[in-house]
């Protein structure tokens, strides 16, 4: 096989990666709101995926990186042309994270519920963005014979691209639910699955028209008999994972809605092939796998790097899982800690002291 | 301004803001590290407390760089695109490496670490923060390369067909002679940092209470201290290394750091000089003989060319245009970067001379130092950098592309100057936040530490919350939460 096309693959898997592990922890951040009732709750919900969502989210890192070095042309039409949508991807990532890290910070509900919201909508907005970017680059964009993307903000917004945000977003909720019935005891763990099914509903829908649409937009795909045969089970996947949510096996539930991710994922790239970024201006303007691609002598060394080190990550990411596969419950959230509550009681002396 | 001008103020902005977590994550790292490691060998409780405490302040902080991280790995891309078309075979490289060796190692193992406090055995979980630790160095050595790259192309071919620059000996672009002495640099100014942070909190608490934890802090203070002065050893020698390398792959960055405009034969440094901005003419300075040209040569007669021959010398060979960069600021940034960071030495010295004896330590003079010593070393690395990337100018990648040759031309002014303001203002809140966090929490002193020592990280009610009554490991609440 062309090293090109191996690298093509590479990143595809990726993507998948990304997309099976932040899409859970997407969800999770989405249904904070929805699940959590009270700050115990939405602790419960947030510890789930505590330890792992870094994690996850160098997924992302490692697909824009390996972009740049396999395919740079991809990577700087890419990220130049889907400008603003990708700084909006930036900013929600930045607050939403540092929203983990610092809300349990204060034993004060005003700044928690704020940084809830930074959960809330730096989750949402990726998980509705990275579809309508998706829906673009499998769509088709307004590219020149520079590789220049010359289509503004607001065609990037056309209706199937949107569709396609959809698709991310119902997708990522219902997976996202199906995680936290695996991961949660009590109430929130029946409230999840219930959510599970309805949202899946939706995203069923949803992704069903979104691969019917893609296929009558690129019909003359190279292996649109390739993508057909994974869309199907795509769906098929999905309604078994709703199926399993609902009889209560919560892990093949998520086995189900990460087959989902993986197989969709997999047939977008696969009816993008051989384009990366196809042009709707020109076909011959379109970014293919050769010619956005990097020297062979980079991907060689590429490939090795990657064949040695990525198993190496899925042992640890995998061990990482499994020492934090317990359920969490509230009887689990830990009361505030005394260290939060002298660093208050500090702050509250300071305050008495410096008012007159 | 246009679109060439904000993407250059942007990047600036959102490296340098990166650039002040990057250090302190580096070097506290390795620190939490170490007392963790004494509490480890020693079992005293102090070391735990102190790993804890540290290493709250070092979440913080991380969190920060991580997040600010993300911006720097798609930023060639939104901004620079023509750069990564024209170097992608390249930097694309060791950025992916990166990602893949250091960042997924670094966020696992923290995440393991963080949350591992109960689940772990200890010996496991204190190798988590060290390969966590490690991960950091990684990354450094990586992006580093990338860097020096751009600083001196090698192992590289400009192809005429594709026009770009492609890669032909990896190995000599990981073995960069810039990267060599550039790793170490930053690395030593990582830990000038994280000490200068663990110095200045244990002495701001050994001054606000001097009777609680005192003698924790003040092994704290001396572990930040001797880093402190470790590493300001290690910065003056490899930076001395620095000097005469980068004179001999950017001659003119040298002679901008010196604003020395004719070649010259034993040239002086002056520490201090008042005259125009760009250093042309002078009224006032205070020199060092003969110790520029050692600097920039290892020999107190060498040669240093000027700026004069220089410009003339790059114009015969790159054709017409300016190839100097901002006098001013190479001058002045190479000062302060030196002299901010050696001054935080100082105050190590003097405060490591302070502790030898169990009096109590106290004075004005001491409260500044507390203040000012953290300050020091993330001031004296920014400084560094902005000398590195603003003396490289108006370059890109130096000799092959002018930076204005790299910039997107896809992309409209209107949109870098949103991306430009977005980031600014985030990052600006975001700072008044972090550091009010930090300083909560430094003054929140040591966390009390449970009877059963590991089982009650941050002391959060390991034992005492227990709704169940029975204390099975399912039941007992997590050692850490959110
Ligand atoms: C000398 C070291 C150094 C330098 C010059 C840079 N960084 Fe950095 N970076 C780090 C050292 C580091 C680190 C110490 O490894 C960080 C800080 C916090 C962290 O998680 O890792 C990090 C974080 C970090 C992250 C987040 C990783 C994560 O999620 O875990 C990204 C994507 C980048 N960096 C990318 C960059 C890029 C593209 C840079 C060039 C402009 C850059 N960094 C300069
Ligand atoms: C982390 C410490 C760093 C700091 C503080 C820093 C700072 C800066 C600053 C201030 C500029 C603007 C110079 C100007 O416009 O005149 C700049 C430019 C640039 N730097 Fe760095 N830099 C750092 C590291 C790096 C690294 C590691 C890389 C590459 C991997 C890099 C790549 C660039 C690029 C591409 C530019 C282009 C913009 C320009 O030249 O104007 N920098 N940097
Ligand atoms: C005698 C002391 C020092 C000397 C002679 C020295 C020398 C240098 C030189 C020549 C460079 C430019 C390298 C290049 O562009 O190729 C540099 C960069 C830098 N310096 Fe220093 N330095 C000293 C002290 C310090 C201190 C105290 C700090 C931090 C607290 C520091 C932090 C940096 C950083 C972060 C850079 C940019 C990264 C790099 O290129 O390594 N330096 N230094």
């Amino acid at each position: 096989m062309e090293l090109t096309t191996v690298w093509f693959i590479l990143i595809a898997v990726l993507w998948i990666g990304y997309f099976v592990l932040e899409g859970f922890d997407f969800g999770v951040g989405i249904l904070l709101p929805v699940l959590g009732r009270d700050d115990r709750e939405r602790r419960v919900l947030i510890n789930t995926i505590g330890p792992l969502w870094d994690g996850n989210e160098v997924w992302l890192l490692v697909a824009g990186g390996a972009t740049f070095a396999a395919f740079p042309e991809w990577y700087a039409t890419l990220f130049s042309g889907f400008y603003l949508p990708l700084f909006l991807i930036l900013i929600s990532l930045i607050v939403r994270n540092v929203a983990f890290e610092f809300r349990g910070k204060r034993d004060d509900l005003t700044w928690r519920r704020r940084w809830d919201r930074c959960i809330f909508f730096g989750s949402l907005l990726p998980a509705v963005l990275w579809g309508v970017a998706f829906g673009n680059i499998v769509g088709g964009t307004e590219i020149d014979a520079d590789k220049e993307y010359v289509g503004t903000f607001f065609d990037l917004l056309n209706p199937y691209a949107l569709l396609g945000g959809l698709v991310t977003l119902s997708l990522f909720v219902t997976h996202g639910a199906v995680f936290l019935s695996l991961k949660t005891l009590g109430d929130v763990r029946d409230r999840a699955r219930a959510i599970a099914l309805k949202s899946g509903l939706v995203a069923a829908g949803a992704a069903v028209a979104f691969l019917v649409w893609t296929y009558v937009r690129r019909d003359g795909a190279q292996l649109a008999g390739w993508f057909v045969l994974l869309a199907v089970l795509a769906a098929v996947a999905l309604l078994a994972g709703l199926e399993a949510n609902r009889r209560g096996r919560e892990g093949w539930a998520f086995i189900g809605t990460a087959a989902t991710l993986t197989l969709a994922v997999a047939s977008l790239f696969v009816v993008l092939f051989p384009n990366v970024m196809p042009s709707s201006l020109d076909e011959a303007y379109s970014l293919t796998t050769t010619n956005a691609a990097s020297t062979h002598k980079t991907l060689t060394i590429m490939t090795w790097v990657a064949a040695i080190f990525t198993p190496l990550v899925l042992l640890y990411q995998g061990w990482s899982i499994f020492v934090f596969r317990r359920r969490i419950g509230v009887h689990h959230i830990p009361a505030d800690s005394p260290v939060v509550a002298a660093a208050e009681a500090l702050a509250a002396e300071a305050a008495a002291n410096t008012t007159p | 301004m246009d679109s060439l001008n904000i993407a250059r103020w942007q990047f600036g902005i959102t490296t340098v803001y990166h650039f002040f977590f990057v250090p302190i994550t580096i070097g506290l790292s390795f620190l939490v590290a170490g007392f963790q490691t004494a509490w480890y060998r020693t079992g005293k409780e102090q070391y735990l407390r102190l790993t804890k405490f540290y290493g709250k302040l070092f979440l913080i902080n991380f969190a920060m760089g991580v997040v600010t991280g993300i911006v720097q790995e798609f930023q060639f891309g939104m901004n620079w695109s023509d750069y990564s078309r024209f170097v992608g075979d390249i930097f694309g490289a060791p950025l992916a490496i990166e990602g893949l060796l250091a960042f997924f190692l670094e966020s696992t193992f923290l995440g393991l670490w963080i949350f591992g406090w109960d689940r772990l055995p200890k010996k496991v979980h204190l190798a988590t923060i060290w390969i966590a630790a490690s991960g950091t160095l990684l990354s450094a050595y990586f992006i580093l390369a990338a860097n020096s790259f751009m600083q001196n192309p090698v192992g590289y071919e400009f192809n005429e067909v594709t026009g770009r620059a492609e890669l032909t000996d990896f190995w000599a672009m990981l073995t960069n002679k810039v990267v060599l002495v550039t790793f170490p640099h930053t690395i030593a100014g990582a830990f000038i940092t994280a000490g200068g942070v663990v110095l200045g909190v244990a002495l701001w608490h050994l001054l606000r209470h001097p009777n609680r934890d005192s003698d924790a802090f003040r092994s704290a203070a001396k572990v930040g201290g001797v880093t402190i002065v470790l590493a300001a050893t290690a910065l003056a020698l490899t930076g001395d290394r620095q000097a005469k390398v980068m004179t001999e792959v950017q001659p003119m960055k040298m002679a901008s750091a010196e604003a020395l405009y004719a070649t010259t034969d034993g040239a002086s440094f002056s520490i201090f000089s008042i005259g125009t901005p760009d250093g042309s003419e002078e009224t006032f300075s205070i020199r060092v003989p003969k110790m520029l040209s050692f600097l920039a040569t290892g020999t107190f007669d060498g040669r240093v060319e000027g700026i004069n021959d220089l410009q003339s010398a790059y114009e015969a060979k790159f054709g017409p245009g300016d190839y100097t960069p901002n006098v001013a600021v190479t001058y002045w940034t190479f000062r302060f970067m030196i002299g901010i960071g050696m001054a935080g030495a100082l105050v190590a010295v003097w405060a490591l001379w302070k502790l030898r004896r169990r009096t109590p330590f106290k004075g004005r003079l001491a409260w500044w130092a507390a203040v000012t010593v953290p300050l020091m070393g993330l001031f004296g690395n920014s400084f560094g950098w902005i000398f590195t990337e603003m003396g490289r100018q108006p370059w890109i990648v130096f000799g092959l592309m002018p930076t204005s040759a790299g910039v997107s031309p896809s992309v409209s002014a209107l949109e870098v100057w949103i991306s430009m303001l977005g980031f600014t203002v985030v990052y600006g809140v975001l700072a008044v936040i972090e550091v009010k966090l930090l300083l909560k929490y430094i003054a929140a002193g040591l966390p009390p530490v449970a009877a059963g020592g590991d089982h009650s990280d941050d002391g959060e009610g390991a034992h005492n919350v227990n709704v169940n009554g029975n204390g099975t490991d399912e039941e007992r609440p997590l050692a850490f939460a959110y």
